[in-house]
């Protein structure tokens, strides 16, 4: 593969894959009840649709984008929605976020839904795209962004990329899904490219699969349009900017978009989604999620139905094991601890780990740094970590900015080097967060000053007003008495007493 | 001698005149201290800093008049930044009780409002809606949360609630 470009840093990581991927998908199971959030995707909530004791059929639209940014959203299985209410999602915070609860009445009575577009080819691309935009499709790789926006690129775009990688520990969703519905990716990629229309289209996949590898080059027969690479193993190869950099040498500039460099990424599960969407009609409602780790009896990939709790999902596949100890959603080195299992998947939980005390165990205590700069070599994105640590620690959020702090991908390299054991991306998503909120502070603050300035101006101009009113009222009385002034007019005047005191009773009652 | 002094006297007089144009042509409005100042404020218009408005704030801040602590709303962190801006030493904050009240909005309720409009007047950033005799209400979005309209209402009918946190506002806690 000498074709192939590289990219700095990254670890050669342990990656359990084998735990999950030996058995083919399982089907996950059909709940009392399922809790589908509002949002489930970067942008604007979607807005629901249908009021609490509506029927609802599966795959019927509940709640409509409402923005370009947005997805839209599918009731997942028939039943009834009982309420719109704030439930916990699998979120760090633990907070809870809005969500539709349908309780499924088990039959599973199929919605009307759009006839399957089978010449995609010579069908109107923004027909395709619309069916996208319905279908609530976002990126399934973990970026949830809506699809049907980055489909139709703002500038040209010469490289179309799938991004088969799934370089993280554990996961082997994508894998799974390669293996069993290779057919249906190359579909969901030819309709990409009528979409995009790129000068070639690479599927980048590490070569840790060789399984999913085969069955791609064999679907791949008869379409030479589509190239497959073949990577090199090495975490986070599957990060967008990493894989760009390792199929075409080219980088995308700090704080920029692929777009900008005329390259698009795709997951593979988008893709897949896609296929389902035009060449089916159907939406997105189900999801392939990888249960995973030592602390669950029977961990592998499983079709679930969006919105099932977690611990439904965990009770189908035979439950916890005896010493399963910690909960993470997504991978080992970027996925997030959840506090318990009462949360819905979505359209982004590809994987859940179930660890056990050894497998995952409780971080250590932070020591002191010691500027070993181990970090330095490991990091993909070429930043300092340990610049960066300190600046955040410090919190100096125009250092860390300084030092690139939003080109970090929290792909934890450096956490996971660091001979002190400090959490350092927990940090950087501390000075993230900080920044992003003090610029949403300040976006108000502007608001506030352009209303303040704009209620001092209009109180100075209704004074004004005012004032110029009394003016103009006391002119005019002025004048009267000028008039009064004038001998003819006092001639006058003096006539239109003497009939008026003639005209009144002589008493001077009325 | 003569021509030196002559081509002397005119470089004087050529840049005389140029300094004298530039100090019209590029007359800087208004005070831009006072206007970096005010960017660093929170705008929220409540004047517990004494001062009208942020703006009055920050002019006093610029001329010297005012501490750079007495800005509850923006605590700590707008005294530091007020203090990189200005080269001042960072100074304790003058009211901390204030400054750790947390972030708020103002909520009238309806069934008791009598549509006074004292509170419309009293809004520094108008983000109450009504009229007279007609039922008020707050702008969420808008509301700075000054308080400012608590004092005027006759029947006490305003609440201030505090911004609860969603997952969308939340931030990652420092480690």
């Amino acid at each position: 593969m000498s074709d192939l470009s590289d990219f700095p840093g990254g670890l050669h990581l342990n990656d359990q894959k084998s735990l999950s991927n030996q058995s083919l998908i399982q089907p996950g199971p059909l709940p009392d009840r399922l809790w589908v959030p509002l949002q489930q995707h970067i942008g604007t909530p979607a807005e629901p649709v249908v009021q609490p004791g509506d029927a609802v059929g599966k795959g019927q639209l509940i709640a409509r984008a409402t923005d370009t940014i947005s997805a839209a959203v599918h009731a997942p299985a028939s039943g009834t929605l009982q309420a719109i209410a704030d439930y916990p999602i699998a979120h760090t915070s633990g907070l809870p976020a809005p969500c539709l609860v349908i309780q499924t009445d088990g039959q599973d009575i199929r919605a009307d839904l759009p006839p399957p577009i089978r010449n995609y080819y010579d069908t109107d691309p923004d027909i395709l795209r619309e069916r996208i935009r319905w279908a609530g499709i976002v990126g399934l790789g973990g970026a949830l962004f809506p699809t049907s926006v980055k489909a139709q690129p703002a500038c040209a775009v010469h490289t179309l990329i799938i991004n088969a990688v799934e370089c993280e520990p554990y996961i082997t969703c994508d894998d799974r899904l390669m293996r069993e519905q290779a057919a249906d990716l190359i579909s969901g990629v030819e309709i990409m490219r009528t979409l995009i229309r790129p000068e070639r289209t690479l599927i980048g996949i590490e070569d840790n699969k060789p399984e999913a590898l085969a069955a791609l080059q064999v679907a791949l027969a008869g379409h030479p349009q589509i190239a497959l690479r073949s990577v090199p193993t090495r975490y986070p190869s599957g990060g967008e900017r990493q894989l760009i950099r390792v199929l075409t040498d080219l980088s995308v500039p700090s704080g920029g978009l692929p777009s900008d460099i005329g390259v698009l990424c795709q997951n593979v599960a988008t893709c897949v989604a896609v296929a389902d969407a035009v060449l089916r009609g159907q939406p997105l409602i189900t999801r392939i999620v990888t249960l995973t780790g030592r602390g669950v009896v029977r961990p592998g990939n499983y079709r679930t139905l969006i919105g099932t709790r977690l611990d439904a999902l965990i009770e189908h596949v035979g439950g916890y094991t005896a010493d399963a100890q910690r909960l993470v959603l997504g991978g080992p080195m970027m996925g997030v601890s959840l506090a318990h299992d009462q949360v819905p998947i979505t359209k982004g939980s590809n994987c859940f780990i179930v660890g056990t005390a050894d497998e995952l165990p409780e971080p250590p205590p932070a020591q002191p740094c010691i500027r070993c700069g181990a970090c330095v070599p490991v990091c993909p994105a070429n930043l300092l970590p340990q610049q960066l640590y300190w600046h955040a620690r410090a919190r100096d959020l125009e250092k860390t900015q300084a030092y690139h702090l939003f080109d970090c991908i929290e792909c934890g390299c450096c956490a996971q080097v660091c001979p002190a054991q400090i959490p350092l991306v927990d940090y950087y998503r501390h000075a993230k967060a900080e920044i992003v909120s003090a610029q949403r502070e300040q976006v108000k603050a502007d608001r506030a000053r352009e209303r303040h300035e704009a209620r001092q101006q209009r109180l100075v101009r209704q004074k004004a007003e005012r004032q110029a009113k009394m003016r103009r009222k006391q002119e005019a009385l002025q004048k009267q008495s000028n008039l009064a002034d004038d001998p003819q007019q006092a001639v006058i005047a003096a006539a239109v007493a003497r009939v008026a005191a003639r005209k009144a009773p002589p008493d001077g009652t009325e | 001698m003569w021509s030196a002094v002559l081509a002397i006297a005119a470089l004087a007089l050529f840049f005389g005149l140029l300094l004298g144009y530039a100090a019209i042509r590029f007359r800087v409005q208004g005070d831009p201290v006072a206007d970096q100042v005010d960017a660093l404020l929170p705008q929220t218009q409540c004047g517990q800093c004494s001062y009208a408005g942020c703006r009055p704030y920050a002019e006093a801040i610029a001329a010297g008049e005012a501490e750079i602590n007495r800005c509850p709303p923006g605590g700590e962190v707008t005294m530091v930044a007020l203090a990189d801006l200005l080269g001042r030493d960072p100074v304790p904050l003058a009211d901390e009780a204030a400054a750790a009240k947390p972030k708020s909005v103002a909520r009238i309720i309806e069934q008791d409002c009598i549509g006074c409009t004292l509170c419309i007047q009293a809004c520094p950033v108008d983000a109450i809606l009504g009229a007279a005799k007609q039922m008020h209400t707050v702008i969420a979005d808008e509301c700075t949360g000054c308080d400012l309209c608590l004092p005027p209402c006759p029947v006490d009918c305003i609440r201030m609630e505090p911004v609860a946190d969603t997952s969308a506002t939340w931030r990652w806690p420092a480690p």
